[in-house]
């Protein structure tokens, strides 16, 4: 449980996130709060950014309490909202030189986002919400169907592909996000609370998917405030006031995450 | 694309329906109002074109309109004499082809136990018949003889006809008009009223037996003269004055004692009366439209408002501007085409009845426009929220409660 750093990183190709003295700041003058601090500048005591490298196939868990400027963190990886300052580097494309266009493109392409809230869209069904993001993508419908079809039954709901937001239990609603989020193989599957309204039957389903997909390869940041979540992931970072306070990696990068149980179902 | 707007229309049926009322109103009073305005335009043109487009009906009567004391009385009727001046003077007057001096009178016409007081009672020349655009329908003309003759025959307008004889066959019998026997010689055919007065309801006689029997030899009431063609008009209105100034013996024109109409003016005047009519209805029609298209922007803005939410999830899963904007457009798009598309329907289906007594006209190139409209009205008031949609910040979307 103490692998801090790979020993074959350096070869392995460049880090999916590269985070370089990202600050958020929100307000004006003496108003401003920094949601994204990083350490304090030695000399003028400002602030110098976070700074974070993820790699390929790592299962990142980001903690801290509310205000600690997670779901900020969470926003701008996301490419949601951009930083007030520093560079962030996805998949090696500095993201803070994209138009509009370009990052609703990265969002699409590299991207996949599970949310605490679920964010389905209503009255759509759930074959239709699986479609969305491919039909963004400019993807045939015929390809289309097959692919949403094969992400649905991924996560155990081929046989729901019909039914609406509002016919299906909270758990069923976020394996639906789910599979929305990774039916165009993003880069990056980001994860904000995904557990936080489900029962723990419904987690533990949702969490198993997650780590089953991790296991395939796909690089998964997942914001939370529970313990039991974290325990999932391969490295957990906690944030206090905008600061990383501590990054212990639980289990090295190119191995199974922790907590895999024979739920997963190979992609 | 137009699945995910149906369905958004869908989502609130009763609201997208309302809304579309609007559009559908609007369409619907455009083509309604102007077939209206159009209707009553031609059927003003109609009953106009009935009189004879090439009549011209010359009355005593200072044209100024404010001949008083001293100079009323100098006004000279028109007579006979001028009515043959007209006719005779053929070398000065080459556009004039017939001439017809007319009175009207009135009385009790009585056939058997039957009384009836037709509207009009008209002595003239036969040439009335056909500048006055009244043909017989049953039996005959009187002739030029009869007039020479005085001999005491009539026609009989279809109404005063049908009041007299009720079915019975008229021509042959005889009436007594004011204590006079008349043969009926002929009926003419019905033109139909447009107005108060019923064109049907006449007796036409021989200008002498009926000056003989009712209004003495005096002046006459009016001169028809029939020009020789609808263009040369205008020509017969000149040559008409300058005979009767002579015959009248005034020098200036401007004092002349007589008024010339024509019923070309008059289907000038009434046709730039009814095109104001038909602006004017178009007019609040548009309006009509515009409001409609102001409710697709309200409801548009509405619908933005409450699917925030849904357009932070889109672009979070990386919907360009486009998809988004093209969204909003095709739904109020949508909204204004099914509502102009009915909104036709309802206009056509409306003009098939006749509204306050005029049978509308459809004009096809206002159904075409007000369609256009309509559908350019929902792109452009539906443009406003789909761009505030489009430009939301994928963020500030997404957190919206």
């Amino acid at each position: 449980m103490r692998h801090v750093i790979d020993k074959r990183v350096p070869a392995a190709p460049p880090p999916v996130i590269q985070l370089r003295s990202i600050t958020k700041a929100y307000g004006h003058g003496d108003a401003v709060v920094h949601a994204l601090h990083g350490p304090e500048d030695p000399e003028t005591g400002g602030p110098l950014g976070v700074s974070l490298d993820i790699h390929q196939g790592d299962y990142v868990a980001v903690m801290g309490s509310s205000g600690s400027g997670k779901s900020t963190m969470m926003n701008i990886l996301g490419c949601l909202d951009v930083p007030t300052g520093g560079r962030y580097l996805l998949d090696g494309i500095d993201v803070g030189h994209l138009d509009e266009g370009q990052l609703a493109l990265v969002r699409n392409r590299k991207i996949g986002f599970v949310f605490q809230s679920f964010n389905l869209i209503p009255r759509t069904t759930a074959l239709a919400q699986v479609e969305l993001p491919l039909a963004y993508a400019g993807v045939r419908a015929a390809e289309r169907r097959r692919r949403a079809l094969a992400a649905l039954s991924l996560v155990g709901l081929a046989e729901r592909a019909g039914h609406k937001p509002n016919q299906l239990s909270g758990g069923q609603q976020q394996r639906v996000a789910v599979a929305r989020a990774l039916v165009t193989a993003p880069a990056m599957l980001l994860a904000d609370e995904p557990t936080g309204n489900l029962d723990s039957r419904s987690t533990e389903e949702v969490l198993g998917l997650v780590d089953a997909l991790n296991t395939t390869g796909r690089t998964v940041v997942l914001i939370t405030h529970e313990d039991e979540v974290a325990r999932h992931a391969k490295r957990v970072l906690r944030l206090v006031d905008g600061r990383i306070v501590s990054d212990v990696r639980q289990a090295p990068v190119d191995g199974p995450p922790p907590m895999l149980h024979g739920v997963g179902v190979p992609a | 694309m137009l699945r995910f707007a149906v369905g958004g229309l869908g989502a609130n049926k009763v609201r997208s329906a309302l809304t579309m009322l609007g559009v559908l109103i609007g369409v619907a009073s455009v083509i309604l109002l102007l077939a209206v305005g159009n209707g009553s335009s031609v059927a003003v043109k109609e009953s106009i074109t009935s009189l004879g487009t090439n009549s011209l009906t010359v009355s005593s009567g200072s044209a100024v309109g404010g001949a008083r004391g001293a100079a009323a009385s100098a006004v000279k009727k028109l007579t006979v004499d001028d009515a043959k001046a007209l006719a005779t003077d053929a070398d000065a007057a080459a556009s004039i082809k017939s001439v017809a001096p007319v009175v009207t009178t009135s009385g009790t016409a009585l056939y058997g136990d039957i009384s009836y007081s037709p509207g009009s009672i008209v002595g003239t020349y036969p040439a009335y018949f056909e500048t006055a655009n009244q043909k017989v329908a049953h039996g005959e003309y009187f002739t030029d003889d009869d007039v020479l003759g005085s001999r005491k025959v009539a026609v009989l307008g279809a109404t005063t006809a049908k009041q007299l004889f009720a079915g019975e066959d008229p021509v042959g019998k005889r009436i007594v008009l004011g204590g006079t026997p008349f043969t009926v010689v002929g009926v003419l055919a019905a033109k139909g009223g447009t107005g108060f007065t019923d064109p049907d309801d006449v007796v036409v006689a021989p200008l002498p037996t009926v000056q003989n029997a009712f209004t003495g030899f005096g002046p006459v009431s009016q001169i028809l003269v029939q020009a020789a063609s609808a263009d040369s008009t205008t020509a017969a209105q000149s040559e008409i004055t300058r005979v009767l100034l002579g015959t009248h013996a005034i020098t200036d024109p401007t004092k002349a004692d007589f008024r010339i109409t024509s019923q070309a003016s008059l289907l000038t005047a009434r046709e730039s009366t009814t095109k104001t009519f038909t602006v004017l209805l178009g007019a609040v029609a548009a309006i009509s439209l515009l409001v409609g298209g102001i409710g697709i922007t309200n409801i548009m803005l509405v619908t933005v408002t409450e699917r925030t939410r849904e357009i932070g999830i889109r672009k979070a899963l990386g919907a360009p501007r486009a998809v988004i904007l093209g969204q909003f457009l095709t739904e109020s798009t949508l909204l204004s085409v099914l509502g102009a598309g009915l909104g036709v329907a309802a206009g056509i289906a409306g003009s098939h009845f006749s509204i306050v007594g005029i049978k509308p006209v459809v004009i096809p190139e206002s159904v075409l426009g007000a369609f256009g409209i309509a559908v350019a009205i929902g792109l452009f008031f539906g443009s406003y929220p789909a761009n505030r949609a489009a430009s939301l910040r994928p963020i500030d979307a997404l957190r919206h409660e």
